[in-house]
């Protein structure tokens, strides 16, 4: 065994973070997930620079017409242009999705992290209430709750947040049981420390893995039951665009047949998006392996 | 306010319920252990694993509550402290881990472990803590340029040694030493115990320290606690005990120490067995199990402490063997 100090020639080093970076840079597929991902972003956030039609114009001129150089992807029934309503699709499918995985991220930290870091009542009421949360049939309390909450934007943000952060409480609490009773915890406990710096100085730091993973994986999840509830009318309603009710506004059979580019594109689109995002999330999760730490 | 006791623990007390909606029986980890620490002095606490002394150490630094018995710090009762009291009390004693690869946060910068007790008390300003917490990792010979370096990239002495600071930074008054050399290999166990000595001396501390090796308590220690199974056998000023051990098992705890000395290696004397379970301890005396001296009477009633010498108790019915 080495004796005495070991030199250290290094001034600043790596945190745990930047490591969990250059370990994600050097998953393919997870980089190709980003590629297809940010170019997504961008095109749905500043779309309304540079496309020149609006997703409710309406082209009395081009009903159901194909792709052409003026409509890139054909336009719909009552001639309104395919690619600004993906586009408007797109930013309200993210907003949806992206706004439900904050809150239920948050939801789910707070919840599991209360449970792990306070006593047995606390956890035992918390974790009770999570069981129930999670018995019930998902789909059905979405369709219930989505029937009580009605139609829209917020109403849907606030159906697919309430549904979905029970796993994460539950992780984020088995975690932090543990967490509790290591060595450097127990020290910051000995020096005083109270319940909100065990949660943020503590909690934070070591569940951020599982938190990272769980809001990539929770927006892919957010984008298809917002298509979901949107395809069965009681998500985003029309004339407001979205992936989901596009798909449902194009489900007849004569337009199936007809007028793919109606369906086809909105359909991609979902696809892509999603499974780009859960490239991104697998390959979060692999860079925050904790066994890869030990390299 | 100030006596010359700093730390005084009477009849302390420790038992672990069973499991929730389980019927196993309670786990006696501590029973009854009484001791003072004077201002200045090092006590130890010595005893095989299993014995009960990081669970007393644990109580002495408020890390876990007590079942029963009272600990009063600087001639306040600490065990009934509101919340508020009691995060003050946290800084004027603290706690030195066992291992030093679990006691250091991976996700925290080594400035940002030191401030960290800074921080909760809300000690001085931002510069202040910084300040404070470079003077502390000077105090154990790191470099300050460690500050912004994480606890991985150290040895298992250095991050002792960064532990040591983060105890050091809150300046307390009392610090508990959970066997902090008992991870490290032995090289290094003495640089730590030399740093150690060296502090108590030049910051005049108060320590509890920890240990299952007498060979390092003797060097530190002004008096040694022997704990077995939760309970005190034998109490001695540190050059009493070494030289005439009154406890039957405080003699096999000796006669293990490694001896530089070929010609002594005779008289070691090894106990048969394992320490018995604390859910289910023996009656009467709890070492009478594995004891070579035991008999009928030591089943009978728990022995109490009695003082043989000047500071010197033993918990032991036989002093016929005493001069053995």
């Amino acid at each position: 065994m080495t004796a005495v100090s070991q030199p250290i020639a290094r001034a600043r080093s790596a945190g745990p973070i930047r490591r969990a970076i250059s370990r994600f840079m050097g998953n393919r597929a997870a980089v190709a997930g980003l590629a297809i991902l940010v170019p997504i972003l961008i095109a749905t956030v500043t779309y309304d620079f540079w496309w020149p039609y609006k997703p409710n114009d309406i082209d009395l001129l081009a009903m159901n017409k194909g792709p052409s150089p003026t409509h890139w992807l054909g336009s719909d029934g009552v001639g309104r242009d395919v690619m600004a309503r993906l586009l408007q699709g797109g930013r309200t499918s993210l907003l949806v999705a992206t706004v439900s995985m904050v809150i239920s991220t948050a939801i789910g930290f707070f919840v599991g992290a209360i449970a792990g870091f306070t006593g047995r009542l606390v956890d035992g009421v918390a974790m009770r209430f999570v069981d129930l949360a999670m018995t019930l049939p998902p789909v059905i309390f979405l369709l219930v709750l989505a029937s009580i909450a009605g139609t829209g934007v917020l109403p849907t943000i606030f159906v697919i947040s309430l549904l979905s952060w029970p796993v994460l409480s539950r992780m984020v609490r088995a975690r932090l049981l543990e967490l509790r009773e290591r060595d450097f915890v127990v020290a910051s406990r000995g020096m005083g420390a109270g319940l909100w710096h065990l949660l943020f100085r503590h909690g934070l730091p070591n569940t951020i893995d599982i938190l990272v993973v769980f809001a990539t994986l929770q927006v892919a999840n957010g984008i298809l039951l917002e298509a979901g509830l949107s395809f069965l009318g009681l998500g985003v309603t029309p004339p407001e665009a979205s992936w989901g009710n596009m798909l449902n506004s194009a489900r007849s059979t004569l337009v199936l047949e007809n007028y793919p580019w109606q369906w086809m594109f909105p359909g991609a689109a979902l696809i892509l998006t999603v499974l780009a995002i859960n490239f991104v999330g697998d390959g979060l999760r692999d860079a925050f392996d904790p066994r890869a730490e030990l390299n | 306010m100030a006596s010359d006791i700093l730390l005084e623990v009477n009849g302390l007390t420790k038992h672990f319920p069973p499991v929730a909606f389980s019927r196993g029986p309670v786990v006696r980890a501590v029973e009854d252990v009484s001791f003072a620490i004077p201002r200045g002095q090092v006590v130890s606490l010595v005893g095989e694993s299993g014995s009960g002394k990081t669970t007393v150490g644990r109580m002495v630094a408020h890390l876990i509550e007590p079942t029963a018995g009272s600990v009063r710090f600087d001639g306040v009762e600490t065990t009934k402290l509101s919340r508020r009291e009691l995060r003050r009390m946290h800084a004027r004693v603290q706690y030195i881990f066992q291992d030093p690869f679990a006691s250091l946060s991976p996700r925290m910068t080594i400035g940002e472990i030191l401030t960290e007790g800074l921080d909760i008390q809300r000690v001085g300003t931002r510069a202040e803590r910084q300040e404070r917490a470079v003077a502390a990792l000077t105090s154990v010979d790191l470099p300050p340029d460690a500050m912004a370096r994480y606890a991985h990239e150290f040895s298992g002495g250095q991050r002792q040694r960064i532990g040591i600071a983060r105890a050091l930074a809150l300046a307390p008054e009392l610090i508990v030493a959970d066997e902090p050399v008992s991870a490290l290999d032995v090289s290094i166990q003495a640089q730590i115990v030399n740093l150690l000595r060296d502090l108590q001396v030049r910051l005049g501390l108060t320590m509890l320290f920890i240990a299952h090796d007498l060979a390092v308590v003797e060097y530190l220690a002004d008096t040694v606690i022997v704990l077995y199974l939760g309970r005190v056998m034998e109490v001695a000023p540190s050059r009493q005990l070494y030289a005439a051990p009154r406890h039957p098992y405080t003699r096999a705890l000796l006669s293990a120490v490694p001896s530089p000395d070929p010609t002594r290696r005779a008289a070691r004397q090894l106990l048969k067995g394992d320490i018995p379970s604390p859910a289910n301890p023996p009656s009467g005396c709890v070492f009478r199990t594995r004891c070579p001296f035991a008999v009928e009477p030591c089943a009978a009633g728990v022995p109490a402490l009695r003082e043989m010498a000047p500071g010197h108790f033993k918990a032991c019915i036989r002093d016929d063997i005493d001069t053995a």
